[in-house]
C-alpha cells in the first residue's frame, strides 16, 4: 500500500473517530435531572438517596452521633427505644444509633478500599493483556484463572492466618480475590474496543500503543469499569462483614456492622433483639442501595 | 361459486400504542381456492408477514385485528382457544424463513418432526418416525433415517429448510403459508427447496399462500399474484405477471434487472407514499 | 474430544491448579512475619519435642524448595501433617469433618435449585404480582448476608418458636438433616435469589425465540410449548448459573458453620486461623479449592448433555 494511501485512510477514519466520540458524551442535552431518573429509574434513585443519606450520617458521625459510641452505661445495658436512646443500647449499654453511625464508616470504606485496590489492579492487568496479546496476555488469564478457583472470603481467611485479624489484612485479602472479576469485565470491553475502527485510526496516526490504551480505551470502557466496580461493592461489604461477623475482622471495641451482629445475636439469644435487628437491616440496606445502582449502571453501560 | 378456502375481507390490523395508533395492515382482501396458489410480493416492511400472521392468530396482543378471515366457512377470528389449536394443527402450516432460528437447537430432528404427531394425535411414536422417515425421503433429504438422530446445528440451510417443510407436509394440513421459505439460503438450495415445495403442493392438492420478493418466481409457482403496498393490496389477479395496470406494480415489474439488455444503471423506484395517497383520494373521487 | 480425553485433560487442569495453590499455600508460611517455626509454634513458644516434630513436618532444615516438594511428597502420600492444636492427624480431623460440610452444602443445593428455579419460572410465567412479589423478595434476599439469615433463623424458628433445634448436627438420618435444615436455607437464600433471577430472564427470553413461536403456530399444547421448548431450552444458562453458585456455597459454608455451630470445615477453618494452626489452614484451603475446581467440571460434562451444539471441552 502506498504511503498516500495509508493516509487517506487515517484521515478517513479520522473523520470517522468523533462519531464514537460523541455517541459516547451523549447527543441529548436534557435537563440534569431527567438525565439521572432516566439513567436509575425511580427505584434507582430512591436507593441514591438511602444511601446518600447513609453515607452523610456516616462520615459526619462525629457531629452527628447523639454518643460516643464507646461510651457504656452499664445501668441502661440493653434498654429498649427511648427518646435518650432512639434504638436502644447494645450488652455494655452504648448507644446502638451512635455505634451504626460509626460502624457504617468501616462497612462503608473497608470495602470501599477492597473495590479501589481491585479495579486499579485488574484495570492494568486486563489492558495490558488486551494489549499486548500473545504471551503475556495468556499469562495473565492463567493467573486470572487461578485466582477464580479460590472462592473470595477464602482469601481474605488466608491473609488473616498469615498477618493476624485486622481489618486491613482482611481488606488486602479480599482486593487479591476481587481482581479477576473486574479483569474479565474489563478485558471483555477492550478487546470490543480494540476492534474498533477509531483505535486502528489513532494507531494509523502513529500515537504509540500505550497512549491509545490509556487515553482512548480507558475512556471508552470507563462506564463499564464504574459499573463493575459499583454492583462488587455490595459483594464486597457482604464480604467484609462476614470476616468481622467470625471475629477475624474489625476488633472490638471498634464498632462495625458485622460485629455488631454478632454481639447482637448474643443479646437475642438472652432476649433483646434490638442490636441484631438494627445492624443486620442496615447492612441489609447499603447492600441493597449499591446493588441496586450497580445493576442500573451496568444495563445503561451495556445498551450504550 | 364454491365457497374459498381461506378469504380476507377488509382485515385491518392496529398496533395499539401507549398514546398513538398505528394501522399497519389497512384493508386487506383476498381469497385462496382449494389446490390454489397466491403469490403476495411487496417491498419489506409492506406488511406481508403480518397478514400470515393475522391467518394464524399469531400477531402480538397489542394488535387490534378487523374484518373478517374464514377458514372453509369458519371466523378464524372469532375461534376460542381449543378451536383455534386444532385449526393450527390441522389446517394451517407454516413455513419460515430462518430455519435455523425457527427450529428448536437442543431437540433432535427426529423429535422436531414427530413431536406434533406424538404429542397431540396419538400417534405412535415408531409410526411417527416412520413417517418421518418416508416424507424426508419425498423432500428429498438422502439418508432420512440418520438425520432423525442428528441435531439441527448439524444440518445446513437447505437441508433444515426441507425438514421444516418436512415437518408441516406431516401434518397434513389444506394450507400452507410460506413466508419467503428461501430467501435466507444460498443461491443453490434455494431453486432445490423451491422446487420441492412446488411439486409437493401440487401433488397434494394444497393450496398456497407464497411470499416473495421475486416476482418471477411468484408468477413461476402461482396462479394469481398480489402486490402489497404499506399495508394495502394494491392489485391482485392472475393477470398482474403480464399487464400490470397499477403505477406500482408497473415501477416492481419494471425494476427487474434484465439479463439480455445490459443496462447503464438499475432504475430506482420512484413510487412514495405521497403518490400512494394522492392515488388513493384520485380513485375515491 | 471423546469422553476419556476430555476428562484425563480436566484432571491435567486439576492438577495445575492444586499444584499452584499449593505452592502458594505452601509459600504463605515464609510471607507471615517471622521464622516458619516461631510462627507455627506461635508467641507460647514450644517444647524441645514440638520443635523438632514440626521442624521435621515442614522439613525446616532443607532448602526452599526441597522442603516444598518434600511436603508436596507428604501431601500425595496422604499425609496432611499434624495439627498442633488437636495432636492429630490433619487428614483425621478433615475426615470427620467433611461429612457435615458435605450434607450441608447439598441441601443447600436442592434448596437452591428447587426454589430458585421454580420462583423464577413462575414469577416470568404468571407475570404480574407474582412477578413483582417473586422480584422484590429476590432483591432483599440477594442483598442479605448469609450471617443475617442465619442470625434471624435462629433467632425466629429455633429460640422463638422452638421448630428447629438451636445449635449442632443431630445423630444422623432424618435428624440430621432435622438439624440441618436452617443452617442450609441460611447458606441458600441469596443464591436462590440470584438463580430466580437468572431464571426468570432466561425464561422471558427463550418465550420470544422464534421456535416457540413455530411450535405455537403447529398449535402445540401450551403446557407442552413451556415444557419442551421454554424451560428446556432456558435450563442452559440456568445450569451454568446454578453449578458457579454451588461452587461458591463451599465458602458460605464457612460462615453458616460458625452461626449454628456446626463442626465442618468452615469452622475447623477459622479456630485454626485464631489458634493459629497452620497445618490445618492449608489442607482446609487446598480441599476448597479442588472443590470448587471438580464442581466446575461436573458442571461442564453436565452442559453437554443439556445442550447438544456444545461437545465436551469445546466451552474451554
Ligand atoms: N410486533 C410489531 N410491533 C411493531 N411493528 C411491527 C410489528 N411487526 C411488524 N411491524 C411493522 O409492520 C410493518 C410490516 O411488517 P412485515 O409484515 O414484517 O413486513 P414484510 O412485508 O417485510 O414481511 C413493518 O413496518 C414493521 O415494522
Ligand atoms: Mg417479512
Amino acid at each position: 500500500m502506498s504511503e498516500q494511501a495509508v493516509t487517506e485512510q487515517a484521515s478517513s477514519a479520522q473523520t470517522q473517530a468523533p462519531a464514537v466520540a460523541v455517541k459516547s458524551d451523549g447527543e441529548h442535552r436534557e435537563p440534569v435531572l431527567r438525565r439521572i431518573l432516566d439513567r436509575l429509574g425511580v427505584v434507582g434513585v430512591i436507593a441514591s438517596v438511602v444511601l446518600t443519606v447513609i453515607v452523610i450520617a456516616a462520615v459526619f458521625a462525629p457531629v452527628l452521633a447523639p454518643y460516643d459510641p464507646n461510651f457504656p452505661d452499664l445501668m441502661g445495658a440493653l434498654a429498649g427505644p427511648s427518646a435518650d436512646h432512639l434504638l436502644g443500647a447494645d450488652a455494655l449499654g452504648r448507644d446502638i444509633l451512635s455505634r451504626l453511625m460509626f460502624g457504617a464508616q468501616v462497612t462503608l470504606a473497608g470495602p470501599g478500599l477492597v473495590i479501589l485496590l481491585s479495579t486499579i489492579v485488574g484495570t492494568v492487568l486486563a489492558l495490558v493483556g488486551a494489549w499486548c496479546g500473545g504471551r503475556v496476555d495468556a499469562v495473565i488469564i492463567w493467573v486470572l484463572d487461578i485466582l477464580f478457583a479460590v472462592p473470595g472470603i477464602v482469601f481474605g481467611l488466608i491473609a488473616v492466618a498469615i498477618w493476624g485479624p485486622s481489618l486491613f489484612t482482611v481488606v488486602g485479602g479480599l482486593a487479591v480475590a476481587y481482581i479477576p472479576y473486574v479483569a474479565r469485565v474489563v478485558r471483555g470491553a477492550a478487546l470490543r474496543e480494540r476492534n474498533l475502527p477509531y483505535v486502528s485510526a489513532a494507531w494509523l496516526q502513529g500515537h504509540s500503543g500505550f497512549g491509545i490504551t490509556t487515553t482512548q480505551i480507558l475512556r471508552n470502557v470507563q462506564p463499564i469499569v464504574i459499573a463493575q466496580a459499583v454492583s462488587s461493592l455490595g459483594f464486597a461489604v457482604i464480604d467484609l462483614a462476614a470476616v468481622s461477623f467470625l471475629g477475624l475482622g474489625v476488633q472490638p471495641p471498634t464498632a462495625d456492622l458485622g460485629l455488631m451482629v454478632k454481639s447482637g445475636f448474643d443479646s437475642t439469644l438472652r432476649g433483646y433483639p434490638n442490636e441484631a435487628i438494627a445492624s443486620g437491616c442496615l447492612i441489609v440496606l447499603i447492600v441493597w442501595c449499591v446493588t441496586v445502582i450497580g445493576d442500573r449502571l451496568i444495563s445503561n453501560a451495556r445498551s450504550v | 361459486m364454491t365457497e374459498p378456502l381461506l378469504r380476507l375481507d377488509n382485515v385491518k390490523a392496529t398496533l395499539r400504542r401507549r398514546r398513538s395508533e398505528q394501522v399497519l395492515l389497512n384493508g386487506v382482501s383476498f381469497e385462496i381456492g382449494q389446490g390454489e396458489a397466491l403469490g403476495l410480493v411487496g417491498e419489506s416492511g409492506s406488511g406481508k408477514s403480518l397478514t400470515t400472521r393475522a391467518v394464524t392468530r399469531m400477531l402480538d396482543p397489542a394488535f387490534r385485528v378487523d374484518g373478517s378471515i374464514t377458514f372453509d366457512g369458519a371466523s378464524v377470528l372469532g375461534m376460542n382457544a381449543s378451536a383455534l389449536r386444532k385449526y393450527r394443527q390441522k389446517d394451517v402450516g407454516m413455513i419460515f424463513q430462518d430455519p435455523r432460528a425457527h427450529v428448536n437447537p437442543v431437540h433432535s430432528v427426529g423429535d422436531f418432526l414427530t413431536e406434533a404427531l406424538v404429542r397431540d394425535r396419538g400417534v405412535d411414536q415408531r409410526e411417527a418416525e416412520r413417517r418421518a422417515v418416508a416424507l424426508l425421503d419425498e423432500v428429498g433429504v438422502r439418508n432420512p433415517e440418520a438425520r432423525l438422530r442428528q441435531y439441527p446445528h448439524e444440518l445446513s440451510g437447505g437441508l433444515l429448510q426441507r425438514v421444516m417443510i418436512a415437518s408441516v407436509l406431516l401434518a397434513e394440513p389444506r394450507l400452507i403459508l410460506a413466508d419467503e421459505p428461501t430467501t435466507a439460503l444460498d443461491v443453490t438450495a434455494q431453486s432445490d427447496v423451491m422446487a420441492i415445495l412446488d411439486e409437493q403442493r401440487k401433488a397434494r392438492g394444497l393450496s398456497l399462500l407464497f411470499i416473495t420478493h421475486d416476482l418471477e418466481l411468484a408468477a413461476a409457482c402461482c396462479d394469481r399474484l398480489a402486490v402489497m403496498y404499506a399495508g394495502e393490496i394494491v392489485e391482485q389477479g392472475a393477470h398482474v405477471y403480464d399487464t400490470p395496470t397499477h403505477p406500482y406494480t408497473v415501477e416492481l415489474l419494471g425494476a427487474r434487472p434484465d439479463i439480455d439488455a445490459k443496462a447503464e444503471r438499475l432504475p430506482v423506484l420512484t413510487y412514495n407514499r405521497e403518490i400512494h395517497e394522492r392515488l388513493k383520494a384520485e380513485a375515491m373521487a | 474430544m471423546s469422553f476419556s480425553a476430555y476428562i484425563l485433560k480436566r484432571i491435567g487442569g486439576l492438577l495445575l491448579v492444586l499444584l499452584v495453590t499449593s505452592f502458594l499455600v505452601f509459600g504463605l508460611l515464609y510471607l507471615a512475619p517471622g521464622s516458619p517455626l516461631a510462627f507455627i509454634l506461635g508467641p507460647r513458644g514450644g517444647t524441645p519435642a514440638q520443635i523438632a516434630a514440626v521442624t521435621q513436618q515442614y522439613h525446616l532444615n532443607d532448602p526452599f524448595i526441597v522442603r516444598y516438594f518434600a511436603w508436596l511428597g507428604d501431601l500425595f502420600r496422604g499425609n496432611l501433617g499434624d495439627s498442633i492444636v488437636y495432636r492429630q492427624p490433619v487428614s483425621d480431623l478433615l475426615f470427620s469433618r467433611a461429612g457435615t460440610t458435605t450434607a450441608l452444602v447439598s441441601l443447600a443445593a436442592v434448596i437452591i435449585a428447587v426454589v430458585g428455579i421454580l420462583a423464577g419460572t413462575f414469577a416470568a410465567l404468571r407475570g404480574g404480582w407474582v412477578d413483582q412479589v417473586v422480584s422484590t423478595l429476590a432483591a432483599i434476599g440477594l442483598s442479605t448476608p448469609v450471617f443475617v439469615v442465619g442470625v434471624a433463623l435462629i433467632s425466629l424458628f429455633a429460640v422463638g418458636l422452638g421448630w428447629f433445634p438451636t445449635f449442632g448436627v443431630g445423630s444422623g438420618g432424618f435428624d440430621t438433616i432435622w438439624h440441618l435444615f436452617l443452617p442450609a436455607v441460611a447458606l441458600s437464600v441469596a443464591s436462590a435469589a440470584y438463580l430466580a433471577r437468572i431464571t426468570r430472564t432466561a425464561v422471558n427470553e427463550e418465550r420470544t425465540r422464534e421456535h416457540v413461536q413455530t411450535a405455537t403456530v403447529r398449535g402445540l399444547s401450551p403446557r407442552l410449548i413451556v415444557r419442551r421448548h421454554v424451560l428446556r431450552n432456558a435450563l442452559i444458562p440456568i445450569t451454568t448459573v446454578l453449578g458457579l453458585t454451588i461452587a461458591t456455597l463451599i465458602a458460605g459454608a464457612v460462615v453458616v458453620e460458625n452461626v449454628f455451630a456446626l463442626d465442618g470445615l468452615g469452622s475447623l477453618l477459622v479456630k485454626a486461623i485464631l489458634q493459629r494452626d497452620f497445618a490445618v489452614v492449608q489442607a482446609v484451603v487446598l480441599v476448597l479449592v479442588v472443590a470448587f475446581v471438580v464442581v466446575n467440571a461436573i458442571v461442564d460434562v453436565l452442559y453437554t448433555f443439556i445442550d447438544p451444539r456444545i461437545s465436551l471441552g469445546s466451552k474451554q
